[in-house]
């Protein structure tokens, strides 16, 4: 074998070894989900589940509070979807189509806001939401997520309508159209997939999100997937199966998801750096 | 940011700015027309900004104005802090306490974003030259990284340095670097913190590495390959060619790395159960643990707002950066 192959097989087992170390604690979850509970706590760790048993995720299901958490968290995050997509939307329109006094300052508040640390701003929104009687409620928490997802929704959102000639819109309107016309039928469509990508984003943000909901929310039946989740841990000690096969139940969304949008995520908070 | 959000909402001024709009040379249009044509991008504007005023303006504001008050739980109930001036900033500062958390956040914040942009890097350039079949199958395995959520994430790790059967014990004796039985992680700060830093490490990588690797896609074939010609090594090359390309993306993602591993809770909170020993605190579980478990809202304000100045500089350099990009395109 010539050496530009050896070297080429070495780089791809280095990959296979990286992937390997990268994915190992996601894989070691699954696998001990769906271990039995002597094998889950051997002196030698099992490296394969087997027998695999689906008793552990069967514990972890009909566990206190686990569909009130879930219908919590589904009821929170299409909430946040929804919302920001409109309002994202309204914002981003104005951001691409128009120019106007305070347009560039918008656009600076909002890349700023991205960078609020919101573990700072806990302790006033805690207080204004106990005086707006607030807490224990979803709706605090809802309002909450919307801000965080809002400054990507709107940036992404500008940058697909940005992408969009002015010409197609000007000829929608030649063709006899009203403005609004061409904006339902021109501008939509190709604006679409965005509205998929930032949808998502928003609902990753919102299923995976732990500090707010945890401070916001004190009563049981009414706290998110996340904070269910944590507690776990504290009030039941060291049950690892049930605990992971809740992990893989809670994970799974998030991962089916993220497949489907991870590049814009990338693309939406660095686009264009390599130009400049 | 100093300016308050859509802080100019309220008064489209009248100028020439709507008349500038391209469409209004279609038609003129009645007085009505044109002046809903100037309103309409405030109009849509108002929501996001009610929005982002409500939920991070106004609290930005109060949490300054909190941390200059006596706010306790009492004052919890009876809805009015009282003012106190700096009082509570004097008592931070003299507060031995403080000192050893700021060092404490510096030192964690300076391992995890290095070790995340270096390892991030690195990755990213083994991405760009892997074969296809690995290289979607190593994306693939750090999306899925990525998306795990940090309290699946942080019971992972807990799991996997459980003192008694967890798989990095049992593996590190086998590797014969040491008896590892029965150690536990936690017993010693320095090793807890390592494995914090861990799993902080290895949720953000992704994002780096993937960032990176886009980055790289995107500097010309032809001026790499005129530098191999030229005899070029490859670390010539990065050092010389792609990082000073590359310069931008690596600004921005140190300051992102930066303002998001300052702020690090989740991972220590959820880590030690919810009842962190003094040891393992950072500005952000020292401030939580004032207002929420002491009740000290004002106190715990205080050291939120020093958290922030000090979070300040990386937002600028990042903003700045962004703008920067903006106006070249």
């Amino acid at each position: 074998m010539s050496r530009r192959r050896l070297n080429r097989i070495g780089i791809n087992l280095l990959g296979l070894l990286v992937f390997a170390v990268m994915v190992f604690p996601v894989y070691w979850m699954v696998a001990t989900a769906f271990k039995e509970g002597r094998n889950i706590l051997a002196d030698t760790p099992q490296f394969f589940p087997s027998p695999a048993t689906l008793s552990n995720f069967e514990d972890a299901i009909s566990r206190p509070y686990f569909w009130d958490v879930i219908k919590n968290s589904l009821l929170v995050v299409t909430a946040v979807v929804a919302f920001s997509l409109l309002v994202g939307f309204l914002a981003a329109l104005a951001l691409a189509k128009f120019r106007f006094h305070g347009r560039a300052a918008f656009i600076v508040l909002i890349l700023g806001v991205q960078m609020l640390p919101l573990n700072a701003l806990i302790i006033p929104l805690y207080i204004q939401l106990s005086r707006a009687g607030l807490t224990n409620q979803l709706s605090g928490v809802i309002i909450t997520y919307l801000t965080f997802v809002l400054p990507f929704t709107v940036w992404t959102l500008r940058g697909f309508m940005l992408g969009i000639p002015r010409e197609l819109e000007e000829a929608a309107m030649v063709d006899g159209s009203t403005r609004f016309g061409a904006f339902v039928r021109i501008l939509l469509p190709l604006v679409a997939p965005g509205m998929v990508a930032t949808s998502i984003f928003a609902f990753v943000v919102a299923w995976n999100e732990f500090l707010i909901a945890y401070v916001f929310l004190n009563d049981a039946e009414k706290q998110t997937a996340m904070v269910w989740l944590a507690g776990f841990t504290t009030t039941r000690g060291t049950e690892w199966g049930p605990l992971m096969a809740s992990a893989t139940l809670i994970s799974l969304p998030v991962l089916a998801f993220f497949l489907l949008i991870h590049r814009k995520i990338a693309f939406g908070l660095t686009a264009g750096a390599v130009r400049g | 940011m100093s300016q308050g959000p859509g802080g100019e909402a309220g008064f489209p001024a009248l100028t020439g700015a709507a008349a500038a709009e391209p469409v209004t040379r279609r038609r003129r249009g009645s007085l009505g027309t044109r002046v809903f044509r100037a309103l309409s991008p405030y109009l849509l504007l108002a929501p996001a900004a009610l929005v982002i005023g409500a939920v991070l303006a106004y609290p930005v504001y109060f949490l300054i104005r909190l941390s200059l008050q006596r706010f306790g739980l009492a004052e919890l109930v009876t809805k009015k802090g009282t003012w106190i001036g700096i009082d509570n900033f004097t008592r931070l500062f003299h507060d031995e306490q403080f000192w050893a958390v700021v060092l404490r956040t510096f030192v964690f914040t300076a391992v995890t974003v290095g070790l995340t942009m270096i390892f991030g890097t690195l990755i990213a350039l083994l991405l760009a030259r892997l074969g296809t079949f690995m290289r979607v199958l190593l994306s693939a395995g750090l999306i899925l990284v990525w998306a795990t959520p940090v309290v699946v994430a942080v019971n992972i790790f807990r799991w996997m340095v459980d003192f008694e059967f967890g798989v990095l014990n049992w593996t590190l004796t086998r590797l014969h670097l040491g008896d590892f039985l029965n150690k536990d992680w936690f017993a010693d700060p320095t090793t807890g913190f390592a494995v914090i830093t861990a799993v902080v490490v290895w949720g953000s990588i992704p994002f780096v590495a993937i960032t990176i690797f886009a980055g790289l896609s995107q500097v010309p074939a032809e001026l790499v390959e005129a530098a191999e010609i030229d005899g070029a090594r490859r670390w010539q090359i990065f050092r010389d060619l792609t990082f000073p390309l590359l310069l931008p993306i690596f600004v921005i993602l140190t300051s992102l790395s930066i303002i998001w591993d300052f702020q690090v809770f989740n991972q220590v909170w959820l880590m030690r159960d919810g009842e962190p020993e003094e040891d393992y605190w950072l500005m952000s579980v020292y401030s939580f643990v004032e207002a929420f478990r002491l009740g000290e809202y004002g106190f715990g304000a205080a050291i939120a707002v020093v958290m922030v100045s000090f979070m300040l500089l990386a937002t600028f350099v990042y903003l700045r950066q962004m703008i920067r990009i903006g106006e070249a395109r």
